[in-house]
Protein backbone atom coordinates (compact mmCIF):
# COMPACT_ATOMS: atom_id res chain seq x y z
CA UNK A 1 0.00 0.00 0.00
CA UNK A 2 2.96 2.35 0.66
CA UNK A 3 3.38 3.35 -2.97
CA UNK A 4 -0.35 4.17 -3.20
CA UNK A 5 -2.47 6.80 -1.47
CA UNK A 6 -6.09 6.07 -0.59
CA UNK A 7 -8.88 8.66 -0.60
CA UNK A 8 -12.08 7.81 1.25
CA UNK A 9 -15.28 9.81 1.34
CA UNK A 10 -18.44 8.93 3.24
CA UNK A 11 -22.13 9.61 2.72
CA UNK A 12 -23.60 9.11 6.17
CA UNK A 13 -27.38 8.80 6.59
CA UNK A 14 -28.52 9.42 10.15
CA UNK A 15 -32.06 9.01 11.49
CA UNK A 16 -32.98 12.03 13.56
CA UNK A 17 -34.43 11.62 17.03
CA UNK A 18 -37.84 13.16 16.44
CA UNK A 19 -41.15 11.92 17.75
CA UNK A 20 -42.90 12.14 14.40
CA UNK A 21 -41.96 11.56 10.78
CA UNK A 22 -40.52 14.18 8.46
CA UNK A 23 -43.65 14.96 6.46
CA UNK A 24 -46.54 13.59 8.54
CA UNK A 25 -47.50 13.55 12.23
CA UNK A 26 -47.25 9.80 12.72
CA UNK A 27 -44.77 8.30 15.14
CA UNK A 28 -41.21 7.81 13.90
CA UNK A 29 -38.98 4.95 15.12
CA UNK A 30 -41.83 2.46 15.51
CA UNK A 31 -40.21 -0.88 16.32
CA UNK A 32 -43.36 -2.95 16.85
CA UNK A 33 -45.73 -4.55 14.35
CA UNK A 34 -45.35 -3.61 10.67
CA UNK A 35 -47.48 -0.91 9.07
CA UNK A 36 -48.97 0.48 12.28
CA UNK A 37 -47.43 3.96 12.11
CA UNK A 38 -48.44 4.98 8.62
CA UNK A 39 -50.77 7.40 6.87
CA UNK A 40 -51.60 8.45 3.31
CA UNK A 41 -48.57 10.76 3.17
CA UNK A 42 -45.89 8.19 4.00
CA UNK A 43 -47.73 5.54 1.97
CA UNK A 44 -47.44 7.86 -1.00
CA UNK A 45 -51.16 7.81 -1.76
CA UNK A 46 -52.21 10.18 -4.56
CA UNK A 47 -53.14 13.65 -3.37
CA UNK A 48 -51.58 13.33 0.09
CA UNK A 49 -49.48 16.39 0.92
CA UNK A 50 -46.28 16.58 2.99
CA UNK A 51 -46.05 18.99 5.94
CA UNK A 52 -42.60 19.74 7.32
CA UNK A 53 -41.59 18.68 10.83
CA UNK A 54 -39.82 21.78 12.19
CA UNK A 55 -37.94 19.70 14.77
CA UNK A 56 -36.08 17.82 12.01
CA UNK A 57 -34.91 21.13 10.53
CA UNK A 58 -33.74 22.27 13.96
CA UNK A 59 -31.71 19.07 14.51
CA UNK A 60 -30.07 19.14 11.11
CA UNK A 61 -29.13 22.79 11.54
CA UNK A 62 -27.73 22.04 15.02
CA UNK A 63 -25.56 19.31 13.50
CA UNK A 64 -24.27 21.83 10.97
CA UNK A 65 -23.53 24.29 13.77
CA UNK A 66 -21.57 21.63 15.68
CA UNK A 67 -19.25 20.98 12.75
CA UNK A 68 -18.95 24.60 11.68
CA UNK A 69 -21.13 24.50 8.55
CA UNK A 70 -22.50 27.60 6.94
CA UNK A 71 -26.28 27.47 7.52
CA UNK A 72 -28.32 28.28 4.45
CA UNK A 73 -30.84 30.94 5.40
CA UNK A 74 -32.99 29.77 2.51
CA UNK A 75 -33.10 26.13 1.55
CA UNK A 76 -35.39 24.14 -0.74
CA UNK A 77 -36.51 20.58 -1.36
CA UNK A 78 -36.28 18.49 -4.49
CA UNK A 79 -37.74 15.26 -5.81
CA UNK A 80 -35.23 12.50 -6.45
CA UNK A 81 -36.97 10.21 -8.91
CA UNK A 82 -36.54 6.46 -8.75
CA UNK A 83 -38.76 3.43 -9.04
CA UNK A 84 -38.55 0.87 -6.28
CA UNK A 85 -41.27 -0.52 -3.99
CA UNK A 86 -39.71 1.07 -0.88
CA UNK A 87 -40.85 4.47 -2.22
CA UNK A 88 -44.27 4.05 -3.85
CA UNK A 89 -44.74 7.68 -4.85
CA UNK A 90 -41.70 7.06 -7.10
CA UNK A 91 -39.61 9.89 -5.71
CA UNK A 92 -37.82 10.64 -2.48
CA UNK A 93 -38.15 14.14 -1.10
CA UNK A 94 -34.59 15.31 -0.58
CA UNK A 95 -32.45 18.40 -1.04
CA UNK A 96 -30.12 18.84 -3.97
CA UNK A 97 -29.96 22.42 -5.20
CA UNK A 98 -29.99 24.20 -1.83
CA UNK A 99 -29.22 22.00 1.21
CA UNK A 100 -29.53 23.24 4.80
CA UNK A 101 -25.85 23.09 5.77
CA UNK A 102 -22.81 23.80 3.61
CA UNK A 103 -19.22 22.95 4.47
CA UNK A 104 -17.89 22.19 7.92
CA UNK A 105 -15.35 19.77 9.34
CA UNK A 106 -14.85 17.06 11.93
CA UNK A 107 -11.57 16.69 13.83
CA UNK A 108 -10.26 13.18 14.25
CA UNK A 109 -7.23 11.66 15.93
CA UNK A 110 -5.69 8.39 14.81
CA UNK A 111 -2.69 7.19 16.81
CA UNK A 112 -1.96 10.68 18.12
CA UNK A 113 -2.17 12.20 14.62
CA UNK A 114 -4.84 14.92 14.54
CA UNK A 115 -6.53 15.48 11.19
CA UNK A 116 -9.38 17.57 9.83
CA UNK A 117 -12.01 15.83 7.71
CA UNK A 118 -13.96 18.33 5.64
CA UNK A 119 -17.69 17.98 5.17
CA UNK A 120 -19.18 19.05 1.83
CA UNK A 121 -22.76 19.54 3.01
CA UNK A 122 -25.62 18.14 5.07
CA UNK A 123 -29.07 17.79 3.59
CA UNK A 124 -32.44 16.71 4.88
CA UNK A 125 -34.42 13.85 3.35
CA UNK A 126 -36.99 11.18 4.11
CA UNK A 127 -36.21 7.52 4.78
CA UNK A 128 -37.68 4.76 2.61
CA UNK A 129 -39.89 1.84 3.68
CA UNK A 130 -38.28 -1.38 4.84
CA UNK A 131 -38.25 -4.32 2.41
CA UNK A 132 -37.82 -7.93 3.45
CA UNK A 133 -36.83 -10.18 0.58
CA UNK A 134 -38.36 -13.65 0.72
CA UNK A 135 -37.95 -16.66 -1.56
CA UNK A 136 -40.55 -15.65 -4.14
CA UNK A 137 -41.75 -12.24 -3.03
CA UNK A 138 -40.81 -9.15 -1.09
CA UNK A 139 -42.70 -7.74 1.92
CA UNK A 140 -42.89 -4.04 2.66
CA UNK A 141 -43.32 -2.28 6.01
CA UNK A 142 -43.96 1.47 5.86
CA UNK A 143 -43.31 2.26 9.53
CA UNK A 144 -39.87 3.58 8.57
CA UNK A 145 -41.11 5.46 5.50
CA UNK A 146 -40.61 9.20 5.86
CA UNK A 147 -38.57 8.94 9.07
CA UNK A 148 -36.38 12.06 9.09
CA UNK A 149 -32.86 11.47 7.81
CA UNK A 150 -30.00 13.83 7.38
CA UNK A 151 -27.30 12.92 4.92
CA UNK A 152 -23.85 14.19 5.69
CA UNK A 153 -21.43 14.05 2.75
CA UNK A 154 -17.71 14.33 3.41
CA UNK A 155 -14.88 15.31 1.11
CA UNK A 156 -12.54 12.40 0.21
CA UNK A 157 -10.21 13.37 3.07
CA UNK A 158 -9.77 10.05 4.85
CA UNK A 159 -6.68 8.06 3.88
CA UNK A 160 -7.25 4.76 5.69
CA UNK A 161 -9.99 2.55 7.11
CA UNK A 162 -8.83 3.66 10.58
CA UNK A 163 -9.45 7.30 9.69
CA UNK A 164 -12.91 6.47 8.32
CA UNK A 165 -13.68 4.64 11.56
CA UNK A 166 -12.38 7.54 13.67
CA UNK A 167 -14.55 9.95 11.70
CA UNK A 168 -17.67 7.86 12.23
CA UNK A 169 -16.98 7.43 15.95
CA UNK A 170 -16.38 11.16 16.40
CA UNK A 171 -19.56 11.99 14.49
CA UNK A 172 -21.64 9.47 16.41
CA UNK A 173 -20.35 10.78 19.73
CA UNK A 174 -21.31 14.36 18.82
CA UNK A 175 -24.77 13.40 17.61
CA UNK A 176 -25.51 11.41 20.77
CA UNK A 177 -24.18 14.25 22.95
CA UNK A 178 -26.43 16.80 21.30
CA UNK A 179 -29.48 14.50 21.39
CA UNK A 180 -29.75 14.60 17.60
CA UNK A 181 -29.76 10.83 17.08
CA UNK A 182 -29.33 7.75 19.23
CA UNK A 183 -27.13 6.41 16.39
CA UNK A 184 -28.26 2.87 17.17
CA UNK A 185 -26.53 0.87 14.46
CA UNK A 186 -28.48 -2.31 15.16
CA UNK A 187 -31.70 -0.43 14.44
CA UNK A 188 -30.25 0.95 11.21
CA UNK A 189 -30.16 4.52 12.51
CA UNK A 190 -26.79 5.13 10.80
CA UNK A 191 -26.19 3.85 7.26
CA UNK A 192 -23.27 4.71 4.99
CA UNK A 193 -22.29 4.72 1.38
CA UNK A 194 -18.51 4.47 1.21
CA UNK A 195 -16.54 5.97 -1.68
CA UNK A 196 -12.90 5.09 -2.18
CA UNK A 197 -10.12 5.42 -4.70
CA UNK A 198 -6.36 4.91 -4.81
CA UNK A 199 -3.65 6.72 -6.72
CA UNK A 200 0.12 6.32 -6.99
CA UNK A 201 2.04 8.16 -4.27
CA UNK A 202 3.39 11.46 -5.50
CA UNK A 203 0.44 12.16 -7.81
CA UNK A 204 -2.40 14.58 -7.13
CA UNK A 205 -5.26 13.48 -9.34
CA UNK A 206 -7.79 11.26 -7.54
CA UNK A 207 -8.05 7.70 -8.86
CA UNK A 208 -11.18 6.00 -10.20
CA UNK A 209 -13.90 5.96 -7.54
CA UNK A 210 -15.75 2.88 -6.34
CA UNK A 211 -18.80 3.17 -4.14
CA UNK A 212 -19.81 0.54 -1.60
CA UNK A 213 -23.52 0.92 -0.91
CA UNK A 214 -25.57 0.61 2.22
CA UNK A 215 -23.14 -0.29 4.99
CA UNK A 216 -24.66 -0.40 8.47
CA UNK A 217 -21.88 -1.32 10.88
CA UNK A 218 -18.64 0.55 11.56
CA UNK A 219 -16.74 -2.73 11.77
CA UNK A 220 -18.18 -3.77 8.40
CA UNK A 221 -17.07 -0.46 6.89
CA UNK A 222 -13.54 -0.97 8.21
CA UNK A 223 -13.36 -4.51 6.83
CA UNK A 224 -14.94 -3.57 3.50
CA UNK A 225 -12.53 -0.67 3.02
CA UNK A 226 -9.51 -2.76 3.95
CA UNK A 227 -10.54 -5.28 1.31
CA UNK A 228 -11.56 -2.73 -1.30
CA UNK A 229 -8.40 -0.60 -1.14
CA UNK A 230 -6.21 -3.71 -1.43
CA UNK A 231 -8.31 -4.84 -4.39
CA UNK A 232 -7.91 -1.53 -6.18
CA UNK A 233 -4.15 -1.48 -5.61
CA UNK A 234 -3.89 -5.05 -6.86
CA UNK A 235 -5.75 -4.20 -10.08
CA UNK A 236 -3.44 -1.24 -10.75
CA UNK A 237 -0.27 -3.18 -9.86
CA UNK A 238 -1.14 -5.96 -12.25
CA UNK A 239 -1.50 -3.41 -15.02
CA UNK A 240 -5.32 -3.43 -15.02
CA UNK A 241 -7.79 -0.55 -15.24
CA UNK A 242 -10.37 0.35 -12.63
CA UNK A 243 -13.87 1.27 -13.73
CA UNK A 244 -16.13 3.58 -11.77
CA UNK A 245 -18.73 1.27 -10.28
CA UNK A 246 -21.04 0.53 -7.41
CA UNK A 247 -20.20 -2.48 -5.30
CA UNK A 248 -21.69 -4.23 -2.33
CA UNK A 249 -20.01 -5.80 0.69
CA UNK A 250 -20.57 -9.52 1.24
CA UNK A 251 -19.90 -9.76 4.96
CA UNK A 252 -19.77 -13.55 5.10
CA UNK A 253 -17.36 -13.95 2.19
CA UNK A 254 -15.43 -10.84 3.24
CA UNK A 255 -15.33 -9.40 -0.29
CA UNK A 256 -16.87 -6.52 -2.26
CA UNK A 257 -18.71 -7.47 -5.43
CA UNK A 258 -19.88 -5.34 -8.34
CA UNK A 259 -23.63 -4.74 -8.30
CA UNK A 260 -25.51 -5.63 -11.45
CA UNK A 261 -26.13 -2.44 -13.37
CA UNK A 262 -29.91 -2.93 -13.15
CA UNK A 263 -29.79 -2.86 -9.38
CA UNK A 264 -28.57 0.70 -9.22
CA UNK A 265 -29.55 2.10 -12.60
CA UNK A 266 -30.43 5.63 -11.66
CA UNK A 267 -30.89 8.86 -13.39
CA UNK A 268 -32.65 10.70 -10.66
CA UNK A 269 -33.69 13.74 -12.67
CA UNK A 270 -34.09 15.91 -9.63
CA UNK A 271 -36.63 18.68 -9.86
CA UNK A 272 -38.01 21.15 -7.30
CA UNK A 273 -40.62 19.75 -4.89
CA UNK A 274 -43.70 21.88 -5.52
CA UNK A 275 -45.57 20.81 -2.36
CA UNK A 276 -43.06 22.12 0.18
CA UNK A 277 -42.38 25.83 0.58
CA UNK A 278 -38.76 26.85 1.13
CA UNK A 279 -37.24 26.79 4.61
CA UNK A 280 -36.28 30.34 5.50
CA UNK A 281 -34.26 30.90 8.67
CA UNK A 282 -33.23 34.13 10.33
CA UNK A 283 -29.96 34.64 12.13
CA UNK A 284 -31.70 34.94 15.52
CA UNK A 285 -33.30 31.49 15.19
CA UNK A 286 -29.99 29.95 14.17
CA UNK A 287 -28.24 31.61 17.12
CA UNK A 288 -30.92 30.37 19.52
CA UNK A 289 -30.34 26.83 18.25
CA UNK A 290 -26.59 27.28 18.60
CA UNK A 291 -27.12 28.21 22.25
CA UNK A 292 -28.79 24.82 22.83
CA UNK A 293 -25.67 22.88 21.81
CA UNK A 294 -23.87 20.99 24.56
CA UNK A 295 -20.14 21.20 25.15
CA UNK A 296 -18.64 18.96 22.48
CA UNK A 297 -16.83 15.76 23.53
CA UNK A 298 -13.37 16.89 22.38
CA UNK A 299 -13.72 20.21 24.22
CA UNK A 300 -14.93 18.43 27.34
CA UNK A 301 -11.98 16.03 27.26
CA UNK A 302 -9.48 18.87 27.08
CA UNK A 303 -11.23 20.65 29.95
CA UNK A 304 -11.32 17.55 32.18
CA UNK A 305 -7.57 17.07 31.74
CA UNK A 306 -6.95 20.73 32.54
CA UNK A 307 -9.46 21.26 35.38
CA UNK A 308 -9.31 17.93 37.20
CA UNK A 309 -5.75 16.85 36.42
CA UNK A 310 -6.90 13.46 35.18
CA UNK A 311 -4.94 11.11 32.93
CA UNK A 312 -6.10 10.85 29.32
CA UNK A 313 -7.36 7.32 29.84
CA UNK A 314 -9.73 8.38 32.65
CA UNK A 315 -11.01 11.29 30.60
CA UNK A 316 -11.75 9.01 27.66
CA UNK A 317 -13.85 6.70 29.82
CA UNK A 318 -15.63 9.48 31.70
CA UNK A 319 -16.62 11.50 28.63
CA UNK A 320 -17.73 8.57 26.47
CA UNK A 321 -21.19 9.09 27.92
CA UNK A 322 -22.50 12.56 28.59
CA UNK A 323 -24.53 11.57 31.64
CA UNK A 324 -21.53 9.81 33.14
CA UNK A 325 -19.38 12.89 32.53
CA UNK A 326 -22.00 15.03 34.26
CA UNK A 327 -22.11 12.67 37.23
CA UNK A 328 -18.33 12.72 37.54
CA UNK A 329 -18.19 16.46 37.31
CA UNK A 330 -20.90 17.02 39.92
CA UNK A 331 -19.08 14.67 42.34
CA UNK A 332 -15.63 16.09 41.59
CA UNK A 333 -16.81 19.62 42.34
CA UNK A 334 -17.81 18.51 45.84
CA UNK A 335 -14.67 16.49 46.48
CA UNK A 336 -11.06 17.28 47.34
CA UNK A 337 -9.91 14.12 45.60
CA UNK A 338 -10.82 14.20 41.89
CA UNK A 339 -8.69 11.19 40.97
CA UNK A 340 -10.53 9.11 43.59
CA UNK A 341 -13.86 10.27 42.17
CA UNK A 342 -12.68 9.19 38.72
CA UNK A 343 -11.55 5.80 40.08
CA UNK A 344 -14.90 5.21 41.78
CA UNK A 345 -16.91 6.23 38.72
CA UNK A 346 -14.80 4.15 36.30
CA UNK A 347 -14.56 1.24 38.74
CA UNK A 348 -17.42 0.56 41.13
CA UNK A 349 -20.07 2.69 39.45
CA UNK A 350 -19.56 1.36 35.91
CA UNK A 351 -19.24 -2.19 37.27
CA UNK A 352 -22.51 -1.92 39.20
CA UNK A 353 -24.31 -0.35 36.22
CA UNK A 354 -22.93 -2.96 33.85
CA UNK A 355 -23.88 -5.89 36.09
CA UNK A 356 -27.48 -4.81 36.17
CA UNK A 357 -27.64 -3.42 32.66
CA UNK A 358 -28.56 0.03 33.98
CA UNK A 359 -27.87 3.54 32.82
CA UNK A 360 -26.47 6.25 35.05
CA UNK A 361 -29.96 7.72 35.42
CA UNK A 362 -31.06 4.52 37.20
CA UNK A 363 -28.36 4.69 39.90
CA UNK A 364 -29.69 5.81 43.29
CA UNK A 365 -26.34 7.13 44.47
CA UNK A 366 -25.98 10.90 44.08
CA UNK A 367 -22.75 12.67 43.12
CA UNK A 368 -22.85 14.34 46.55
CA UNK A 369 -23.04 10.95 48.31
CA UNK A 370 -20.09 9.61 46.30
CA UNK A 371 -18.02 12.66 47.23
CA UNK A 372 -18.97 12.18 50.91
CA UNK A 373 -18.07 8.48 50.75
CA UNK A 374 -14.62 9.32 49.35
CA UNK A 375 -14.16 11.87 52.15
CA UNK A 376 -14.89 9.13 54.73
CA UNK A 377 -12.21 6.92 53.15
CA UNK A 378 -9.70 9.77 52.99
CA UNK A 379 -10.35 10.60 56.66
CA UNK A 380 -9.73 6.91 57.45
CA UNK A 381 -13.18 6.68 59.04
CA UNK A 382 -13.78 3.57 56.91
CA UNK A 383 -11.46 1.30 55.00
CA UNK A 384 -11.76 0.31 51.35
CA UNK A 385 -13.70 -2.96 51.76
CA UNK A 386 -16.20 -1.17 54.03
CA UNK A 387 -16.44 1.70 51.53
CA UNK A 388 -17.34 -0.73 48.76
CA UNK A 389 -20.06 -2.20 50.96
CA UNK A 390 -21.44 1.28 51.63
CA UNK A 391 -21.26 2.08 47.92
CA UNK A 392 -23.39 -0.94 47.10
CA UNK A 393 -26.08 0.22 49.54
CA UNK A 394 -25.98 3.77 48.16
CA UNK A 395 -26.13 2.44 44.60
CA UNK A 396 -29.22 0.36 45.27
CA UNK A 397 -31.09 2.45 47.82
CA UNK A 398 -29.51 5.87 47.88
CA UNK A 399 -28.99 7.74 51.15
CA UNK A 400 -26.19 9.33 53.11
CA UNK A 401 -22.90 7.42 53.44
CA UNK A 402 -22.28 8.46 57.07
CA UNK A 403 -25.71 7.09 58.03
CA UNK A 404 -25.02 3.81 56.24
CA UNK A 405 -21.64 3.49 57.98
CA UNK A 406 -23.34 4.00 61.33
CA UNK A 407 -26.25 1.69 60.62
CA UNK A 408 -23.99 -1.16 59.47
CA UNK A 409 -21.35 -0.51 62.11
CA UNK A 410 -18.64 -0.20 59.51
CA UNK A 411 -16.62 2.60 61.05
CA UNK A 412 -12.98 1.70 61.12
CA UNK A 413 -11.55 0.83 64.50
CA UNK A 414 -8.65 3.20 65.09
CA UNK A 415 -8.75 2.92 68.85
CA UNK A 416 -5.25 1.85 69.94
CA UNK A 417 -6.45 -0.30 72.80
CA UNK A 418 -8.87 -2.29 70.67
CA UNK A 419 -6.33 -2.81 67.89
CA UNK A 420 -3.66 -3.90 70.43
CA UNK A 421 -6.12 -6.48 71.68
CA UNK A 422 -6.77 -7.86 68.18
CA UNK A 423 -2.99 -7.90 67.49
CA UNK A 424 -2.26 -9.88 70.66
CA UNK A 425 -4.95 -12.43 69.82
CA UNK A 426 -3.66 -12.76 66.24
CA UNK A 427 -0.09 -13.40 67.43
CA UNK A 428 -1.21 -15.86 70.08
CA UNK A 429 -3.25 -17.87 67.59
CA UNK A 430 -0.45 -17.93 64.97
CA UNK A 431 2.79 -18.49 66.90
CA UNK A 432 4.50 -20.13 63.94
CA UNK A 433 3.90 -17.20 61.58
CA UNK A 434 4.92 -14.78 64.31
CA UNK A 435 8.21 -16.67 64.69
CA UNK A 436 8.80 -16.48 60.95
CA UNK A 437 8.39 -12.72 61.04
CA UNK A 438 10.80 -12.47 63.93
CA UNK A 439 13.21 -14.61 61.88
CA UNK A 440 13.16 -11.90 59.16
CA UNK A 441 10.30 -13.01 56.88
CA UNK A 442 8.71 -9.58 56.29
CA UNK A 443 5.76 -10.96 54.29
CA UNK A 444 4.55 -12.92 57.31
CA UNK A 445 3.27 -9.61 58.67
CA UNK A 446 0.66 -9.37 55.94
CA UNK A 447 -0.86 -12.65 57.07
CA UNK A 448 -1.11 -11.38 60.62
CA UNK A 449 -2.67 -8.08 59.47
CA UNK A 450 -5.23 -10.21 57.66
CA UNK A 451 -5.95 -12.05 60.90
CA UNK A 452 -6.48 -8.76 62.74
CA UNK A 453 -8.91 -7.64 60.01
CA UNK A 454 -10.74 -10.93 60.37
CA UNK A 455 -10.98 -10.64 64.15
CA UNK A 456 -12.24 -7.06 63.83
CA UNK A 457 -14.74 -8.16 61.18
CA UNK A 458 -13.03 -5.91 58.65
CA UNK A 459 -13.19 -2.77 60.70
CA UNK A 460 -9.62 -2.37 61.93
CA UNK A 461 -7.54 0.32 60.34
CA UNK A 462 -4.98 -1.86 58.49
CA UNK A 463 -2.10 0.63 58.89
CA UNK A 464 -2.63 0.88 62.62
CA UNK A 465 -2.94 -2.92 62.81
CA UNK A 466 0.42 -3.35 61.05
CA UNK A 467 2.05 -0.84 63.40
CA UNK A 468 0.63 -2.58 66.49
CA UNK A 469 1.80 -5.99 65.27
CA UNK A 470 5.34 -4.72 64.58
CA UNK A 471 5.52 -3.15 68.03
CA UNK A 472 4.41 -6.35 69.74
CA UNK A 473 6.54 -8.75 67.64
CA UNK A 474 9.71 -6.69 68.16
CA UNK A 475 8.97 -5.97 71.79
CA UNK B 1 -24.28 3.79 -14.71
CA UNK B 2 -23.33 6.77 -16.76
CA UNK B 3 -26.17 9.14 -17.47
CA UNK B 4 -27.06 8.38 -21.05
CA UNK B 5 -28.93 11.57 -21.67
CA UNK B 6 -28.08 14.79 -20.00
CA UNK B 7 -30.86 17.08 -18.85
CA UNK B 8 -29.96 19.40 -21.71
CA UNK B 9 -30.02 16.79 -24.46
CA UNK B 10 -32.21 17.66 -27.40
CA UNK B 11 -33.40 14.12 -27.80
CA UNK B 12 -34.49 11.56 -25.23
CA UNK B 13 -34.81 7.82 -25.88
CA UNK B 14 -38.32 6.83 -24.86
CA UNK B 15 -37.27 3.23 -24.20
CA UNK B 16 -34.61 4.43 -21.78
CA UNK B 17 -37.08 6.60 -19.88
CA UNK B 18 -39.65 3.79 -19.88
CA UNK B 19 -36.99 1.46 -18.49
CA UNK B 20 -36.31 3.84 -15.61
CA UNK B 21 -40.03 3.89 -14.85
CA UNK B 22 -40.29 0.09 -15.21
CA UNK B 23 -42.84 0.43 -18.01
CA UNK B 24 -42.90 -2.15 -20.83
CA UNK B 25 -43.65 -0.68 -24.26
CA UNK B 26 -44.57 -2.47 -27.46
CA UNK B 27 -42.72 -1.38 -30.62
CA UNK B 28 -45.83 0.48 -31.82
CA UNK B 29 -46.22 2.29 -28.47
CA UNK B 30 -42.54 3.18 -28.37
CA UNK B 31 -42.70 4.66 -31.88
CA UNK B 32 -45.84 6.70 -31.10
CA UNK B 33 -44.53 7.96 -27.73
CA UNK B 34 -41.08 8.76 -29.15
CA UNK B 35 -42.78 11.11 -31.60
CA UNK B 36 -44.75 12.80 -28.81
CA UNK B 37 -41.66 13.08 -26.60
CA UNK B 38 -39.72 14.66 -29.47
CA UNK B 39 -42.51 17.20 -29.94
CA UNK B 40 -42.52 18.10 -26.25
CA UNK B 41 -38.76 18.56 -26.18
CA UNK B 42 -38.91 20.63 -29.34
CA UNK B 43 -41.39 22.92 -27.60
CA UNK B 44 -39.13 23.19 -24.57
CA UNK B 45 -36.33 23.98 -27.01
CA UNK B 46 -38.40 26.94 -28.25
CA UNK B 47 -38.72 28.22 -24.67
CA UNK B 48 -34.98 27.93 -24.21
CA UNK B 49 -34.46 30.49 -26.98
CA UNK B 50 -36.11 33.20 -24.89
CA UNK B 51 -33.85 35.73 -23.20
CA UNK B 52 -34.53 35.37 -19.48
CA UNK B 53 -31.30 36.94 -18.25
CA UNK B 54 -33.26 39.69 -16.45
CA UNK B 55 -35.79 37.33 -14.82
CA UNK B 56 -35.32 36.06 -11.29
CA UNK B 57 -35.24 32.28 -10.95
CA UNK B 58 -38.49 30.90 -9.53
CA UNK B 59 -38.13 27.56 -7.81
CA UNK B 60 -41.45 27.54 -5.99
CA UNK B 61 -44.90 28.55 -7.03
CA UNK B 62 -46.18 29.86 -3.69
CA UNK B 63 -45.34 32.81 -1.51
CA UNK B 64 -45.52 30.61 1.58
CA UNK B 65 -42.45 29.69 3.60
CA UNK B 66 -41.79 27.61 6.69
CA UNK B 67 -45.16 25.83 6.78
CA UNK B 68 -44.00 23.75 9.72
CA UNK B 69 -45.75 21.35 12.03
CA UNK B 70 -45.02 20.74 15.73
CA UNK B 71 -43.35 17.41 16.50
CA UNK B 72 -46.41 15.89 18.19
CA UNK B 73 -47.58 12.42 17.15
CA UNK B 74 -51.16 11.40 16.38
CA UNK B 75 -52.55 7.90 15.91
CA UNK B 76 -51.99 6.29 12.50
CA UNK B 77 -54.36 4.49 10.18
CA UNK B 78 -55.81 1.14 11.22
CA UNK B 79 -53.66 -1.48 9.59
CA UNK B 80 -56.67 -3.05 7.90
CA UNK B 81 -57.39 0.25 6.19
CA UNK B 82 -53.73 0.63 5.26
CA UNK B 83 -53.61 -2.76 3.59
CA UNK B 84 -57.09 -2.58 2.06
CA UNK B 85 -55.78 -1.25 -1.25
CA UNK B 86 -52.87 -3.66 -1.46
CA UNK B 87 -53.13 -6.18 -4.32
CA UNK B 88 -51.59 -8.67 -1.90
CA UNK B 89 -50.88 -8.52 1.83
CA UNK B 90 -49.37 -11.02 4.27
CA UNK B 91 -48.06 -10.83 7.87
CA UNK B 92 -49.39 -7.27 8.05
CA UNK B 93 -47.13 -6.28 5.16
CA UNK B 94 -47.56 -5.31 1.55
CA UNK B 95 -46.43 -8.12 -0.75
CA UNK B 96 -44.86 -7.37 -4.12
CA UNK B 97 -43.15 -9.58 -6.70
CA UNK B 98 -39.61 -10.29 -5.55
CA UNK B 99 -37.30 -7.37 -6.22
CA UNK B 100 -33.60 -8.15 -6.60
CA UNK B 101 -31.44 -6.95 -3.73
ZN1 LIG C 1 -47.41 9.17 7.46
Amino acid sequence: MNDFIASIGLEVHVQLKTRTKLFCAFPAHEEGDPNVAVCPVCLGLPGAMPVMNGEAIRQTVKTGLMIGSRIALRSTFDRKNYFYPDMPKNFQISQQAAPLCLGGAVEIDVGGQPKTIRVNHIHQEEDAAKITHLENSSEIDFNRASTPLMELVTEPDMASPDEAMAFLIALKEMLIYAGISDCNLELGQVRCDVNSSVRPAGTDLLGVKCEIKNMNTFKGIHRALTYELARQVEVLRSGGMLVQETRRWDDEAGVTLPMRSKEYAHDYRYFPEPDLPPVVLDAATVEAWRAELPELPAVKRARFIRDYGLPEYDVGVLTADQALAEFFEAAAQQSKNCKAVSNWVMGELLRALGEQGLGIADAKITPRALAALIALVDAKTINMPAAKEVFQVLFEKGGDPAAVVKEKGLAQVSDAGAIDGFAERAIAANEKVAAEFRGGKETALMFLVGQVMKLSRGKANPQLAAEALRRKLRG
Amino acid sequence: MAMRFSENADRMDVRYVAGLARIALSDAEAARLQGQLDDILAFVGELKKLDVSGVEVTDVATEAQNAWRADVPIAGLEREATLANAPLARHGQFVVPKVIE
